[in-house]
Formats: C-alpha cells, sequence, structure tokens
C-alpha cells in the first residue's frame, strides 16, 4: 500500500541479508539519551535482582574471572543502520543467570546514567544475549557503553543497555526508558517493531 | 504524563507539499498538509517514507521544526552528499507532492512550555532544527523562560533559519550566540569549536541550573555534552539528540 515518490528511485545501499528498513553502515553510531557516563571498571558492579529481591553481585575482578565468550553477531539499530559481524567478548547472560533462582518473566536493563530497557528473561537466555566488555579485540570505549553493556542483537540495539549495571527479575512487564518513550516494547528488526503498536 | 499519547500507534500517513523554502543552499524547508496530524511536542520527529515506483521503500527521521499551531508541519533538511533520502527532498521534491510520514516520536528531547526552568539549547548543524522547534514553541506560548541559543556552523553562509531567530532573539528573554568553527562574518574574531571558555562565557552555568537540549551530528554532541559534565552541569538534565548515523572511524 501507500503512495509512490514523484521522481524518487533509490540508492539501494540495503542487502537481501538485512532486515526491512535497515542500511548497511561501516562506522560504529552512537546513539543515547544524554552524555556519555565515564564508569571506571574498579567502581562497575554488576547485579542482577530476583523478583523476591535477593541480589546477585559481581565486581569488575569477578566479573572478569567468569569464563567469557567470543561473539560475532550483525546489529541493527531502530535509526536504520545495521552492522554487519561485529565481534565481541563477554560474559553470557546464561553464566550470569546460572545460580539465580528465579520464576520471573521479565528483566529490566538498569544503566550508570539512569537508562533502563525492559526485555524478556527468556531472551536473555540459551546463548542469545551477553554483558560484553570487548569490541574488535579492544575493551569498550565509554561512547559505547564501556566498561561494560548489554549485547542482545537479535533485537534492535536500543536494548543492549550501555554502561550497564544490573537486570531486575520481575513478574511484570513494564516499560523502559525509550518504550515508554513511543518505542515497541519488544523491538524485533525482522518485524520491523520500531514504535509502539508496530 | 502522555504516556499512553507517547505510545498511540503510530500509522504512514499522507501529507502533501504546501511549501519549500530555502535556507542555505544545501538546507531547505519543507512544509507539509497533515490532515491527521495529531499535533506534537517541540524536539519530537517523525519518519519520512520514501517508495520507488517497483515498490522499493527508504526511510529516515526528521526533526520538526515548527511549533505546533494546528495546522501544518515543516521539516527542515540538510542535504548529505552521497545520501539517499535527504538529496531527494532538498532537491526533488516539490509543492504539490505527496509525502509519507509517521509520529510523533520521541518524548524525552522535549520542552514543553510548563517547564519553567531556565532553557540552554545547544546545536551544530542541522542539529538547530528540534531546538527551533523549541524556540518557536516558547514564542507562540508567550513564555517567558529564558532560553539561551548557542549555534555551531561552519561560515556564516550555513546559518539555518538565520532572519527567524534574528526576529526572536529580539524578546528579551531569548539569547542568540553563532559559533563559527571555519570562517566568522565581518566584525566576529573568533572562529573556533565551542569549548569550555566558551559555554562559560555564553551559556547558562549549572548555578543556573538549566535543562540543557544538545543536538547535532555525533562528534558535536558527544564533544559539548562531555564539556557540560566537565564544568559541573547534572547529566540527567542534559538531554541529546544524536543525528547519525556517523559515530566517528570505528
Ligand atoms: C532523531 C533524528 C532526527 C533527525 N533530524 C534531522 C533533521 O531535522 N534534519 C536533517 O537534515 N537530518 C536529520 N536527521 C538525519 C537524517 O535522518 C538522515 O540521516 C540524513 O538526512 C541522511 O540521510 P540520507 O538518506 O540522505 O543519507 P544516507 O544514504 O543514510 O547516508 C549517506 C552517507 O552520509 C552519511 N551520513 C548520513 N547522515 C549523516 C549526517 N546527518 N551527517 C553526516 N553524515 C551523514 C552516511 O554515513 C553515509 O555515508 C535526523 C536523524 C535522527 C536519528
Amino acid at each position: 500500500m501507500g503512495i509512490v515518490s514523484p521522481g524518487f528511485t533509490g540508492r539501494r545501499r540495503g542487502g537481501s541479508d538485512l532486515p526491512p528498513g535497515q542500511y548497511l553502515t561501516r562506522d560504529f553510531p552512537v546513539l543515547s539519551a544524554g552524555p556519555t557516563p565515564h564508569v571506571l571498571p574498579e567502581h562497575w558492579e554488576f547485579s542482577i535482582t530476583t523478583e523476591t529481591g535477593e541480589v546477585h553481585k559481581w565486581d569488575w575482578a569477578a566479573f572478569q574471572a567468569l569464563p567469557s565468550e567470543e561473539i560475532t553477531r550483525d546489529i541493527h539499530c531502530v535509526t536504520r543502520w545495521s552492522k554487519l559481524e561485529t565481534d565481541w567478548k563477554g560474559v553470557s547472560l546464561d553464566t550470569l543467570l546460572a545460580d539465580v533462582e528465579t520464576g520471573a518473566d521479565f528483566a529490566m536493563a538498569h544503566s550508570y546514567g539512569g537508562y533502563t530497557t525492559n526485555l524478556p528473561l527468556e531472551d536473555l537466555l540459551d546463548g542469545q544475549a551477553w554483558v560484553a566488555y570487548e569490541f574488535d579485540g579492544e575493551p569498550l570505549g565509554a561512547e559505547h557503553g564501556g566498561p561494560a553493556r548489554l549485547l542482545v542483537p537479535h533485537l534492535y540495539f536500543w536494548k543492549s543497555a550501555k554502561w550497564v549495571r544490573g537486570l531486575v527479575l520481575s513478574d511484570t512487564d513494564d516499560l523502559g526508558f525509550w518504550e515508554s518513550a513511543g518505542y515497541h516494547e519488544y523491538g524485533d528488526p525482522w518485524k520491523e517493531q520500531r514504535y509502539a503498536g508496530d | 504524563m502522555e504516556r499512553t499519547a507517547l505510545r498511540r500507534r503510530l500509522t504512514w500517513q499522507t501529507g502533501t507539499v504546501t511549501q519549500v523554502r530555502e535556507e542555505t543552499s544545501t538546507a531547505r524547508t519543507i512544509v507539509l498538509d497533515l490532515p491527521d496530524w495529531p499535533g506534537h511536542l517541540a524536539g519530537q520527529h517523525l519518519d519520512v517514507r520514501l517508495t520507488a515506483p517497483d515498490g522499493y521503500r527508504a526511510s529516515r527521521s526528521y526533526s520538526i521544526a515548527s511549533a505546533w499551531t494546528g495546522e501544518g508541519v515543516e521539516l527542515t533538511v540538510e542535504q548529505v552528499p552521497d545520501g539517499e533520502v535527504s538529496p531527494y527532498l532538498v532537491e526533488v521534491l516539490k509543492v504539490g507532492d505527496p509525502l509519507e510520514v509517521r509520529g510523533p516520536v520521541g518524548g524525552w528531547f522535549v520542552w514543553r512550555p510548563e517547564d519553567t526552568g531556565p532553557v540552554q539549547l545547544i546545536g551544530g548543524g542541522s542539529g538547530v532544527v528540534p531546538l527551533m522547534a523549541m524556540l518557536r514553541t516558547h514564542a507562540h506560548a508567550a513564555s517567558t523562560t529564558p532560553v539561551r541559543l548557542l549555534y555551531s556552523v561552519r561560515r556564516p553562509a550555513s546559518v539555518i533559519y538565520r532572519p527567524d531567530l534574528k526576529d526572536l532573539a529580539a524578546s528579551d528573554d531569548v539569547d542568540v550566540t553563532f559559533v563559527y568553527t571555519r570562517e566568522a562574518p565581518p566584525g566576529e574574531p573568533r572562529v573556533g569549536r565551542i569549548d569550555a571558555e566558551l559555554l562559560a562565557a555564553k551559556a547558562f552555568g549549572p548555578a543556573d541550573d538549566p535543562t540543557t537540549y544538545v543536538c547535532g551530528p555525533t562528534p558535536f554532541v558527544e564533544a559539548v555534552a562531555d564539556l557540560l559534565v566537565a564544568a559541573g552541569h547534572d547529566p540527567s538534565k542534559v538531554r541529546t539528540e544524536r543525528f547519525g548515523p556517523t559515530g566517528g572511524p570505528r
């Protein structure tokens, strides 16, 4: 449906391996809502809080001591750029959640700087999500969420919360920062779930 | 607040171009008649969708440049060389053409006339667009909230909205400062980027407790937001919008 734009032919820089409406970029764009928080690794802490209030915590040393994985994935930003085969290193959420007892269905990711984003817990499990601390073999720069960010590459990239500091598990699906401001509550790039109701 | 309003389902609607205005040699304002537009807040953006005859589509986001006055929506587009969508909007689209949009989107980088604290606007290049919507909304609401704009441009000829800004700056409550990074007009000796000294001289300081809106290309926004935080501004009162997609070499 819709109309034809008179005189538009398009440059067509997309590709068949990209989700609908996305185009390829080679840079690594930065999109966040405020100034970049600069969190020193020695001050960084990551926690998982269950729906009963039980808290599991890792400081930088404890986090680095966990088994890590190298991850190569395509990433897709809701502002329409996609970047293929990005290389990361991080700790799987399967590892972080292994000893956490929970019946919760939802997680809210919280970041330094106050950002939040909501995800179904099952999207963080089974090798789908990491807390990443290296990009392209280098420590993750602050502008890209360093010292550590969430990496959930199968969803639009705003779900991959930068400067992540913890997850709060819950029985209810609350809305995070962008989700409260009109973005889709789930954000599947292949279904083009950009805005609420898509 | 309008959480439900902001989460309204967005559908594509077809507007008609009623007017185009050249702002600079590379930027143009497009005035759209949108019969089903629900209204917007200053700072929000919309998505534009172009469709080729064979069905191929491309969409991009554009900030809304106008205050909501009950009719019409204005966009200002800066042509990106070699771009897919902006050259069409700046060079091809003409009065009478249809244009598909959906929105408004975004509930964070917004200013409302009910917000009474001082407002500092800092724009680089086409990043002035959503800030202009805030200035126009401020004028439309006859708000007496003090507003300052720092507008960074390469050279005098790159200034978008020069006559409108001059009119707005005539108000006691609005202060406009241009920052020229490559070439300044006669009588204006300073050429260079926004730095700590310039912010201290021309922008609201942390003691004024302003809400600051920074918009422009990513490296500009990064640099300015870092300067503001270093100067002691509360990061939660510094709102940024980055006109991607370039994030520098990486
Ligand atoms: C929330 C939001 C609001 C925006 N509001 C405006 C607005 O009010 N006015 C406006 O003119 N633009 C605005 N933009 C940018 C706009 O969405 C497009 O990115 C821009 O018009 C370029 O699109 P294109 O299709 O012409 O270029 P593309 O085909 O996407 O890109 C062509 C080349 O130019 C580079 N490039 C793309 N965009 C930029 C840029 N902004 N600066 C430098 N290099 C770039 C790309 O990396 C690529 O190499 C906004 C972006 C966002 C996310």
